[in-house]
Formats: structure tokens, C-alpha cells, sequence
């Protein structure tokens, strides 16, 4: 038999013998961060294809949430800093290895393009509300109008934004890339963790949040053919992250000791239930079925299939975020 | 190693690609905000440093107390030039300071209010109303039983204080742990062999030898500083360590060869070694002739005693038996069998140390170099005041007609004394105890408790809480050894030396030092004559007068060496006697033949545990001394949780999976108070079960001025001193074998089943 | 300059010194450590193997805390130490996540703490703490890019391993056998 132990104790709380610092603020960091870059991927992909006005909620009216994920994902950042009265530093220093830093900077710059992106539509989204009937939504419209043309440099913004929308809207595309992409790369740059250590889970992480944008156009928008377009997306993007997860656990198990464990988490280990039934049934297999379900013309309400991927996109993060700290190499 | 100036250390980045900075860090208006931090440390050049002794055990290191210019104490540093410590002190010694800051301390005096059974019903006293308490008490004592029914229960370098302050009122009824429960057969064996005992810290020259046998002695497991620090040496150097232990100890895993032997068999495998040794002409030829007495009688009584005979006994294979021994031949007399430290294991242990100092005496190991050498200490002049009252009988009455060689107070004996159904003359009825808790160091328990229920009158001197202070009528707080003053550290060794212990800061709370106790107590039964200074400082100044230093002198160096005046090691053939009746090594003991014991050890079995039952065994952690340290913050950081040593094959027995919480109970159907964590482990037998001696702390203590557990060490594991049900007495010695205790596994809380019945 | 320290596991009883001292040395709060001991046993009774590693931050020459680090607050010193500034750390814990050796926590003030190499002491040219109390004198302490340092004699000519080589961080301490 083979013993390795502590001779000394060294049970710091939360931390070791295992590390468990992050949890429910970095997951939904993550899957804030993922939701608005699927939404405005979406939305520049298709005003670059000139879909402006054939898919209008795609592109003009869904990216107002995307503000809003980004400052709340942020401030969960902060909110799970230990030593939050120095997080300035976060936003005066830039490394470029750092995925940390990384995301602080592409989220900030996200944010500020996510604000002036719908601004720039008000007029639209005015009439979208009212063709809704939300008239309470007017007050705000109305304010928003104001300060647009009241005060020179907001102005200013607004009027060179919606000049090179077109510029602008590349780069946001770029942006939001990279946002998907970085809600991965965070996990998978520590190398210290062999479940997240593995090149599959950035694309996975980046599949998975374009299929929450997906999903939350799907679920909101109520433009048939939008739905429509979305739900067969959606299916092609569940369709891949499966044969990611498939390809990740598969990888896992053919690599080093280490590794094996870290795929035995999920093959019987303590998350297998969590993953396999609620996260890949529920979020995953049900909505694909849902979805192709109401593509050939059964009736399934839209919010159904959305919800289970968004709740299931969730879960992903928090799974992956949670059984990544306890995959260690062993000390 | 070329200096790198503190302040100006570069910032270079970790890899080629470097962190780039935007901004101007904001390092500095953040620390302008947030206020600056400070620095932690406390540099070398800053640190006020005062010599100390180390008092977290016996071995009594010498260091320095680093404090700052506020006066806190921030570590406890080996001195370098100390033989004890050569400038590294264990973890317990740098954890030292633990003691000071644990805020479970006795703070003021204590005086019962009601009740006598370990119940901590206190209300806090100043000194003078406890000296009062403790006047009368004493008083009473002495008019109902005379003053000898009081008797001093001690330890460590606090112990002195009493003992002067016990012998000059007039009772000299004393005994400390360190004596039965620990050391006293070994000295008893060696005595008997070579007219000397060892003392501590043993004059093993380990640093020098080629080979070290370890028979039962777990150095590493133990801290004994000096010697852990040789055995280094010795593993540079290469040198042939042999290991015996049924357990696969540190040191077992870093010998050369590791006899695992069936416990209680140690004897038979020695016995075997002289067999092997003495046949094959082994042995130091010229040595045994010029030095030793009865080598052929010694010859024809371990005829009988062969590895092949001593394998069926002690299971190790005969094959191994003659390589070790051979091992040791080769070695000589560079070799050590070591005589361990707590040696009161089987009932028999002074006849199993005695073959220890056999087998160095035909190896010719004593007095030699890479042996043993002949140690030396200073001399110091005692203070003078008239003289001690006699005593109408002391410790020796009670102790020297059962055994002969009981060369110190027998603490078990005067347990015996101070019980109810104890009808003699020698009666035992009130106790002064510092520094020892004899519910956990003089098993078993129950008899330990029934004789302090048994007292008019307990003192209890102590610098921490523990289950004996719950029986004290008054309670004394003693000040930590950093904080106070002792007796100068005159140990022997290889060079003669002095050390000093100055207290660093003032006592905490209202603590005092043993010194100041033991005097105003000395003052107020009418001693003043045994006490003409006023600080304790004085003595100390005026002895090292005498020898030629000054208080000045040793607070600056702290350990102070002088000259040797006798040689370390034996010339070749030169004239030796040794205070023996035949003036030499006697391999037949002279004493041992009149006085009815066996003049050469002979090996006797020991039992087996019976079927469903393991043999307990207790042992050492590094980071503790016994229960004393268990609620030192530094030290409870280290090890804070005991486990079970449980070999895989019991566990699968018992269905005991590892890490597992289990409770013990021992064949006389005790159970013990508190689960244990099992630990499934090959490096145990599986005939015995082991556990580290000292945790099961289940003293309801009075702290902080209200009855409660203390916050660290209360119900941690179990106390093998409560599995103990019975006591293997040597007759030589009186020395207490604890080895002999039998347990069997419970793997359902015992507790609960009591509660719903 | 290289720092580097040798461990002899030969020799190393596990007796937690080294982890009080720190303790003392860096007034590392209560119930946190920057150093730890790991018992590691083979075998079946009684042909068994065992030792004890003490283990702390390896000061890795590829260091994957300091890549993660988004303030720069993780940083490499002169001789490779790895250090953490506290007034400019976040206390986000990715350092944490990255050290595939546990050697980091959050300090109870925020900051992520960590062994230093004690580097006030040897800018004074001392020993860290834990190697100069070590009774059995197992730790060892030097530079490497000095080839007559005794840490590289002692590299050179015994047997040695490192921690987690797979994790691929070239970890700076090592063990002798």
C-alpha cells in the first residue's frame, strides 16, 4: 500500500487539503460573460450581413441586456476579490499572460461598446417597445433621447458610433471572440487543475456561450424566423459541444494518472450525476429534442428549450469551476 | 552568498515575456490610502536577545529570546555554542514561545471553593490570601501526620525550588515522573554494570560512532535535540544504523537494517546478539579481560540463548540476528547500543537495559570514543543555610525495602501510600504538585484519582491548566521559562558548561516565577534562615562567582564552557575502577546475586494479547512534550489530531476503513472518553495497535475565570494513560512497565449506547 | 544568482521545525502555514520505504502564479524568489488556482500570502528560517549559479528529485535521496 499524508496539519479553511476559493460569483462571472458574447456575436455577425432589419431583435434589441451581464459579471468579479480595496490595480495594469487581466479589459471595453451599441438604435428600440406596448419603457427612451441631444459629448459619441457602426461593429464581433473564447482560457491557464488544463475546454466554454446567445434570442425574440434560424443554431451548437465533452472526457482518460482522475470525477466520481443528468440531459439532449421537436411542427413553447440551455449553461460553468479545484495533481 | 541589499531588490519579471504596466503602479497613493505596511519582521540587528533555557522538555536546550524594543517576544533561537542544541532547537523549543502567548494560562491564584473531585469549583485569590490557604494547609498536615504526609510531586527546573523549599521545613516525600514512569531502570541497569548511570542527556558519543543500534528508542519521533542532531551526523557519514522496533519508525526508515520484532521480546533478541557476539569472538577481547567481571559466566549462561531460539521468539529470522550482530562485532568499539530513554516497559526493564550495557561492555563501547565517552559537569557550590531538618522518613522509607535500586522518589509508591486503603504508618495526605499532571503521567488513572481524593490538601503549582489542577485546593500560577528565572543548566557533557535562563519580558497577568513562590512560602512557614536573599539573581551571581563568571557575563554569552579535568575517553590499557563491588564492569552483578535479583539477565515471556485484544502502544510525536504542549498554539498548529496506527489486516478485521473514528477499550472493560481517528498503516504490527502519548486531554479546567474546556486541547484523541489498567512493577527498581496493556477496537460510539440505556 | 534549496529526505524526521519556524519568523497568522511536511510510505510489513518531504513554494523557474497574476502583484525577484506584493494584490486567486503546489492562501487580510525565501534574511546573508532551525540539517540553501555553492555540490553529486516535474513549472527545490 502507498500512504501519503500530512505530517503536519495543514487544514487552512477552504483551501487546503483542497482548494475551493471559487464558486458561485466566478461561474456566473463566466456565464454572464459567455451569454453577452453569444448575444453580441449574433447581433454584429448579422448587421454585417446587412440582417439589420430582417432579424431586429437580434441585432437591435437583445444587445441592450448584454450591458447589464457584463457589469453585473463584473461586479461579482469584484465582489469575490479578498483584498477588493486594491481591485484598481485590476484596471491600471494590463498582462498580457494573464487571463485574469485579460478578461478585466476585454469585459470594461465589451461594456462601454455593449452601452453604445443599443443607444445608438434608440429610435429603434423606441418603436420595438412600442409596437410591444410598453409604454412605461418610454420614460426611459425619453431620457436616454435627451441626454443624446442635450449634451454635446454624448452626442458627439452617439452620432461618430452610428457613422462607423460598421467599423465599430467588427470590432465588437472581434470582442466578443474573444470574450467567449477568454470565459474558457480562464480555466484552462491553470495548469495546476488537469480537468481544466486541457485545449478543449476554451472551444467547449465558447460553443456553449454562443448557444446561450442563441438561446436568449430564441426564448425573447418575437420574430418567428428569428426563432426559427436561432433554434436550428442552437441545435448545431449543442450537436458540438457534445462531441467536445465526448472528445474532453476521452482525451482525459487516455492521459496521465492525474488526468484519469480528473475524468473520473465525471465517470463516477462526484459530479457524475450533476453532469450527466442535469447538466448534458437537461441542458443539453431535452432542448436539442424540444427544438427539433418544434422545427418539425410540434408546438413547444420557446421559452421551454431556451431556459434548459441557459440554466444548462449555468451548471457547465459551475460544474467545471467547482470539480476543477478538486482535480489536483496529488501533493 | 553575496548579500542583496533588502530595500532596493529589483522587480525583473518571472519569464521573457514581461508583465506590462500601463500605468504608473499605485503601489504608492494605495499605501498612502490604506496606511503603509509594516514590516513583519524582526531583523537580526534589531532583535533584543536574552539567554534562555528551554523548558518544553527535558533535554533543555540553551537559546535566546528574541524580543523587540516594545517587548514582544517574537521567536526562541538555539544558541550556537550550546552542546545540547549547536544552535537548532526542535520544534517545540522554537515553538516555544507558545506558551508565553497561550491565552489559557494560569493567570492569578486559585482557591476551591467546594468539592475535591476534579470539579473546578475556584474563586480567584490574591497571592496573599492563597499563601494563607496554603500556610494552614500545610500546618494541618504536619499536626495530624507530621510534615512528611506532604509530599512534592515534580518536574522539570521548576521542580528545585520545591524541593529545596520541601526539605528545609522538613519533608522529603518526593518523587518525579521522569523517575518510575520513565528512565529510573535504565539507570538502574547501568549502575549495576558499570557503578554509573546516565543521566541526560546520555553520554552517547553518536556523533563519533560507526555504529548505532536502536533498541525501542525512536529518535526523531523524539526530539532529544543533541542526539537527533548526531544521528544527522552519523547518516552523512554512512554509518550502520540498526533499528529494532515493532513499528517501521522515522529512524527505522532511515537505518541500514530494520529488525521488526515481536513487542515484548526485546530481551530474547539481545540475549541472542551476546550469544552470537561472544561465540564468533566478536567481542573486544583485551576490554572484557582488563575491564570486565563474570565474562565466563556470562559466556555459559547465553549458551542457550541462539538466534535460532530467539527467532522462534521474537520472530525476527535468525539469519538477520547473526548479520546484526556481526555488524556490531565488526563496528567495535565504535558502536552504540543505545539505552533509550523511557525505558518502564515490561516489569523486567532493568534486566533488559542491564543486557543493553552488557553488550556495550563486551563491544568495549564505555569510555571509548564513538561509545560511550565519560561526561562532565560544573560543580557549583550550593548556597549556604543550616542545615535540613531530618526527616523521621522520606521517599527512601518507602521506596528502598521493596527495591533496592530505587535511586529516586518512586511516584507510584507514594500514590500507594496516599491511598484510602492504605493503613501503615507512611501515609501520604497532602500533595504539592508543579509542573506535572499525574492523572496522564503516573497511570492507571482511576488509582491516581482515588489517592488525590484521598488528600486533606493539594497544591498545584503550574503555568497551564490541566486535569490536575481540578483537584487542587489551591491553585498557584507560575510564569513561563521565558519570563522567569531557574536554576543554572549544568548538565554534563562532552565539555563541562553553564547555561543560563534570564527571563526576556515581565510575567504575564499575575504569574510568578517558581523561585518567588517557593520562597514567600518558605518565608511564611518560618524559613527565613533558608532563604537570606531577596532575588533569586543573587544565588545565581554568587555561584558563578565562584567558579569564575558573573550573571553579567553569562546574560551576554548565555552558555559558558570550562575546562575539562578528567579525560573523555579511556586510554588503552589504562587503569580503570569502576564504583562496582569488584571495582569492575560487572557482566555479573555482585548486588543483583545478594540481593535476590538475577545477576544476569534472563529472558522471561511476557504474554500475548489475548484473542480479539492488540497490544497497546504509546509512543513519541516530534512536535510534543507528552499532554504539556497539546494547547500550544505554534505546536497545536503542527499536530493537533492523534491517530490510531492500525495495520491494514486488523483493519480488515475490524471493518475499519482509514481515518475512520473508532474508541478503544482495554481488557479490563474501561472504554476510553474520547474517539479516535484510525490510521491504516503497513508501519504497524498487527499484534498492536499504536498511539502518541499525551492527547485525550478531558480536564474540565478553570480558565479565564470560568469552568470550560481548553479552547485547543480538550477532547483530541484518546490518552493511552487511561487505557492503562495495569502496571508491570520492577523489582529492582519500582520502575512501572506499561507495555503490557491490551486493547480491542470499538467501532460503534460506546458513549451513545450509555446515554439511551 | 539562482536560490535554491536542497532537501535531503534522508535525513528529514518530519518534526514540523521548519513550519514553526516560519511561523515565528514571518508571524504567519494562526492557522495558516507557508510550509508543511507530507509523510509518504510504501510497501507491505515489513519491507516498507518511508520519508518525510517538507514542502513550500519551489520558487519555480517557470512560474505559472506570476503569469496569472492580473496586477503584476506576483512578481519575481532577483535570485528567482517569487514574492507577492500585499498592496498590490486583489486577492482574486488565481495564483492559488495556478500553483499546482498548494503553496498559496489568502492571508486573513486579503493578500495572497506565500513562503518568501525569507528574503530579508538572506538579504542579509542568513539562511531562511526553516533551513537554519532544521536539527537533523537536512535543508540546505544557496545559489546555483555559484558551482562551488554547497547547494551545488550537493545537486552535482547526489541523487535527486523535484515536485510534480509534470506540471512542467521547473520547480527549484530539490529533494535528495
Amino acid at each position: 500500500m502507498e500512504e501519503r499524508l500530512f505530517q503536519t496539519a495543514r487544514d487552512i479553511h477552504g483551501l487546503y487539503p483542497h482548494v475551493h476559493i471559487w464558486g458561485f460569483p466566478i461561474a456566473a462571472y463566466l456565464f454572464l460573460g459567455g451569454l453577452a458574447a453569444g448575444i453580441l456575436l449574433f447581433a454584429t455577425l448579422y448587421y454585417l450581413k446587412g440582417k439589420e432589419d430582417s432579424m431586429p431583435f437580434t441585432v437591435k434589441i437583445a444587445p441592450i441586456f448584454t450591458f447589464w451581464f457584463v457589469i453585473i459579471g463584473l461586479l461579482l468579479l469584484v465582489y469575490d476579490l479578498h483584498h477588493p480595496k486594491y481591485v484598481l490595480e485590476l484596471f491600471t495594469t494590463f498582462r498580457i499572460e494573464s487571463p485574469m487581466s485579460w478578461g478585466a479589459w476585454t469585459l470594461s471595453a465589451v461594456s462601454i461598446l455593449s452601452l453604445l451599441w443599443p443607444l445608438s438604435y434608440i429610435d429603434d428600440i423606441e418603436a420595438y417597445f412600442h409596437g410591444r406596448g410598453w409604454h412605461q419603457m418610454d420614460k426611459i427612451t425619453k431620457f436616454l433621447r435627451d441626454l443624446e441631444h442635450k449634451w454635446l459629448i454624448p452626442h458627439f459619441i452617439i452620432i461618430t458610433f452610428r457613422k462607423y457602426r460598421t467599423f465599430f461593429a467588427w470590432i465588437l464581433l472581434f470582442l466578443s471572440i474573444i470574450l467567449g473564447i477568454y470565459t474558457g482560457i480562464l480555466l484552462s491557464a491553470f495548469n495546476a487543475h488537469p480537468l481544466w488544463n486541457n485545449s478543449i475546454l476554451g472551444p467547449l466554454f465558447l460553443t456553449s456561450a454562443v448557444s446561450t446567445g442563441s438561446a436568449f434570442v430564441m426564448w425573447l425574440s418575437n420574430n418567428k424566423k428569428e426563432r426559427k434560424l436561432m433554434s436550428s443554431i442552437d441545435m448545431a451548437l449543442i450537436a458540438t459541444e457534445l462531441f467536445f465533452i465526448i472528445h474532453m472526457i476521452m482525451g482525459m482518460q487516455a492521459g496521465p494518472e492525474a488526468y484519469k482522475q480528473a475524468a473520473h470525477l465525471f465517470l463516477g466520481g462526484e459530479f457524475t450525476v450533476i453532469f450527466w443528468v442535469l447538466f448534458v440531459g437537461f441542458g443539453l439532449l431535452l432542448p436539442f429534442i424540444l427544438e427539433a421537436l418544434e422545427l418539425k411542427g410540434k408546438h413547444i413553447p420557446p421559452a421551454l428549450p431556451a431556459l434548459l440551455v441557459l440554466v444548462g449553461g449555468f451548471l457547465l460553468r459551475l460544474i467545471m469551476v467547482a470539480a476543477g479545484q478538486m482535480s489536483e495533481y496529488p501533493f | 552568498m553575496s548579500k542583496l541589499s533588502r530595500r532596493d531588490f529589483i522587480k525583473i519579471s518571472g519569464t521573457a515575456t514581461a508583465g506590462l504596466a500601463m500605468t504608473p503602479p499605485l503601489t504608492s497613493i494605495m499605501g498612502a490610502i490604506f496606511g503603509e505596511e509594516k514590516t513583519p519582521h524582526l531583523l537580526e540587528n534589531e532583535a533584543i536577545k536574552t539567554p534562555t533555557v528551554c523548558e518544553v522538555c527535558f533535554w533543555n536546550c540553551a537559546g535566546w529570546t528574541y524580543t523587540d524594543k516594545e517587548g514582544k517576544i517574537h521567536k526562541v533561537i538555539g544558541n550556537e555554542k550550546d552542546p545540547h542544541s549547536n544552535g537548532r532547537l526542535c520544534p517545540r523549543g522554537t515553538g516555544g514561545l507558545g506558551m508565553y502567548y497561550d491565552e489559557d494560562r494560569l493567570k492569578k491564584p486559585l482557591i476551591r471553593v467546594k468539592g475535591k473531585d476534579g470539579k473546578q469549583e475556584f474563586k480567584e485569590a490574591t497571592w496573599e490570601e492563597a499563601f494563607d490557604v496554603i500556610i494552614k494547609g500545610m500546618n494541618d498536615i504536619e499536626k495530624k501526620y507530621g510534615k512528611e504526609s506532604m509530599a512534592l510531586l515534580f518536574h522539570g527546573k521548576t521542580g528545585p525550588h520545591f524541593e529545596h523549599l520541601f526539605k528545609a521545613w522538613g519533608s522529603d516525600t518526593m518523587g518525579e515522573p521522569a523517575g518510575a514512569q520513565c528512565l529510573i531502570t535504565r539507570e538502574a541497569g547501568f549502575i549495576a554494570t558499570y557503578g554509573a548511570g546516565l543521566a541526560s542527556p546520555e553520554p552517547t558519543d553518536v556523533r563519533n560512532t560507526d555504529c548505532l543500534v536502536l533498541i525501542g528508542n525512536h529518535i526523531g519521533e523524539n526530539m532529544h535535540n543533541g542526539h537527533v542532531q548526531e544521528v544527522s551526523e552519523l547518516i552523512d557519514k554512512g554509518g550502520t544504523i540498526i533499528t529494532v522496533d515493532p513499528r517501521f519508525s522515522t529512524m527505522a526508515a532511515h537505518s541500514t537494517k530494520w529488525l521488526p520484532i515481536k513487542p515484548s521480546t526485546d530481551l530474547a533478541l539481545l540475549l541472542a546478539w551476546m550469544n552470537v557476539i561472544i561465540n564468533e569472538g566478536l567481542y573486544d577481547k583485551d576490554y572484557v579481560a582488563q575491564y570486565t567481571y563474570g565474562f565466563d559466566l556470562l559466556k555459559d549462561h547465553v549458551q542457550k540463548y541462539t538466534p535460532e531460539w530467539a527467532e522462534s521468539i521474537t520472530t525476527i529470522p535468525a539469519g538477520d540476528i547473526y548479520e546484526t550482530a556481526r555488524m556490531m562485532g565488526g563496528a567495535s568499539p565504535r558502536v552504540i547500543i543505545h539505552p533509550g530513554r523511557h525505558t518502564a516497559w515490561y516489569g523486567d526493564d532493568t534486566q533488559r537495559t542491564r543486557a543493553i550495557a552488557i553488550l556495550n561492555a563486551i563491544l568495549g563501547s564505555w569510555g571509548r570514543e564513538g561509545g560511550f565517552y565519560f561526561p562532565e559537569k560544573v560543580k557549583l557550590p550550593k548556597e549556604a543555610h543550616p542545615p535540613f531538618p531530618k526527616p523521621k522518613w522520606s521517599w527512601k522509607t518507602i521506596s528502598r525495602d521493596k527495591h533496592k535500586l530505587a535511586i529516586m522518589g518512586i511516584t507510584n509508591e507514594i500514590i500507594d501510600h496516599a491511598l484510602p486503603e492504605y493503613k501503615g504508618p507512611y501515609k501520604v495526605k497532602g500533595m504539592f504538585i508543579t509542573a506535572t499532571n499525574p492523572i496522564q503521567s503516573i497511570p492507571p488513572e482511576d488509582k491516581v484519582k482515588r489517592a488525590l481524593q484521598n488528600q486533606d490538601f493539594i497544591v498545584v503549582v503550574d503555568t497551564m491548566p490541566s486535569e490536575i489542577t481540578g483537584y487542587a485546593d489551591v491553585v498557584l500560577p507560575e510564569a513561563t521559562y521565558l519570563e522567569r528565572l531557574d536554576h543554572l543548566r549544568t548538565a554534563h557533557h562532552r565539555q563541562p558548561n553553564v547555561a543560563l535562563r534570564y527571563p526576556a519580558v515581565k510575567p504575564r497577568w499575575e504569574t510568578k516565577p517558581g523561585w518567588w513562590i517557593a520562597r514567600e512560602i518558605g518565608v511564611r512557614l518560618g524559613l527565613k534562615d533558608f532563604y537570606e536573599w531577596e532575588d533569586f539573581e543573587e544565588v545565581l551571581d554568587w555561584q558563578l562567582k565562584q567558579v569564575g563568571s558573573s550573571m553579567e557575563e553569562l546574560k551576554q554569552v548565555g552558555v559558558k564552557y570550562f575546562p575539562r579535568k578528567t579525560p573523555m575517553y579511556l586510554k588503552d590499557g589504562e587503569e580503570y575502577w569502576f564504583n562496582t563491588n569488584t571495582g569492575k564492569i560487572e557482566l555479573y552483578s555482585t548486588d543483583f546475586a545478594d540481593w535476590g535479583y538475577d545477576p544476569m539477565p534472563v529472558y522471561k515471556d511476557h504474554g500475548e494479547a489475548p484473542a480479539g485484544y492488540l497490544r497497546l502502544i504509546y509512543g513519541r510525536l516530534p512536535m510534543h512534550t507528552f499532554g504539556r504542549t497539546l494547547n500550544n498554539p505554534y505546536l497545536w498548529e503542527l499536530k493537533n489530531e492523534p491517530n490510531l496506527w492500525v495495520n491494514p489486516k486488523v483493519a480488515k478485521l475490524y471493518g475499519i476503513e482509514n481515518g475512520q473514528e473508532v474508541w478503544l477499550k482495554n481488557l479490563k472493560g474501561k472504554v476510553s472518553s474520547f474517539s479516535i481517528k484510525v490510521r491504516v498503516t503497513e508501519r504497524i504490527r498487527h499484534d498492536s495497535v499504536f498511539l502518541p502519548h499525551g492527547f485525550g486531554n478531558k480536564g474540565r479546567i478553570f480558565v479565564n475565570g470560568k469552568v470550560e474546556e481548553m479552547s485547543r486541547a480538550y477532547g483530541r484523541g484518546i490518552s493511552d494513560s487511561e487505557m492503562v489498567y495495569k502496571i508491570e512493577k520492577d523489582p529492582v527498581t519500582g520502575g512501572t512497565g506499561m507495555r503490557n496493556n491490551f486493547v480491542t477496537i470499538l467501532t460503534e460510539n460506546p458513549h451513545k449506547k450509555e446515554e439511551l440505556s | 544568482m539562482r536560490y535554491a534549496m536542497a532537501i535531503e529526505v534522508n535525513k528529514c524526521v518530519g518534526c514540523g521545525d521548519c513550519v514553526v519556524a516560519c511561523q515565528t519568523e514571518n508571524n504567519v497568522p494562526m492557522g495558516y502555514s507557508r510550509d508543511w511536511i507530507i509523510e509518504v510510505a510504501r510497501g507491505e510489513y515489513p519491507n516498507l520505504f518511508m520519508h518525510f518531504e517538507s514542502q513550500r513554494c519551489n520558487h519555480c523557474d517557470d512560474t505559472p502564479c506570476v503569469r496569472t497574476c492580473p496586477t503584476g502583484a506576483s512578481h519575481v525577484i532577483e535570485g528567482g524568489i517569487v514574492k507577492v506584493t500585499h498592496d498590490e494584490c486583489i486577492g482574486c486567486g488565481a495564483c492559488i488556482e495556478a500553483c499546482p503546489y498548494d503553496a498559496r492562501y489568502f492571508h486573513p487580510d486579503g493578500y495572497v500570502d506565500k513562503c518568501t525565501f525569507c528574503d530579508h534574511r538572506v538579504a542579509d546573508g542568513l539562511d531562511p528560517a526553516c533551513v537554519s532551525v532544521c536539527p537533523t540539517t537536512c535543508m540546505h540553501f544557496g545559489d546555483l549559479d555559484d558551482p562551488d555553492s554547497d547547494i551545488s555540490k550537493l545537486i552535482q553529486s547526489r541523487e535527486h528529485y523535484t515536485l510534480l516535474p509534470e506540471a512542467g513549472t521547473a520547480p527549484q527545490i530539490y529533494y535528495l535521496k
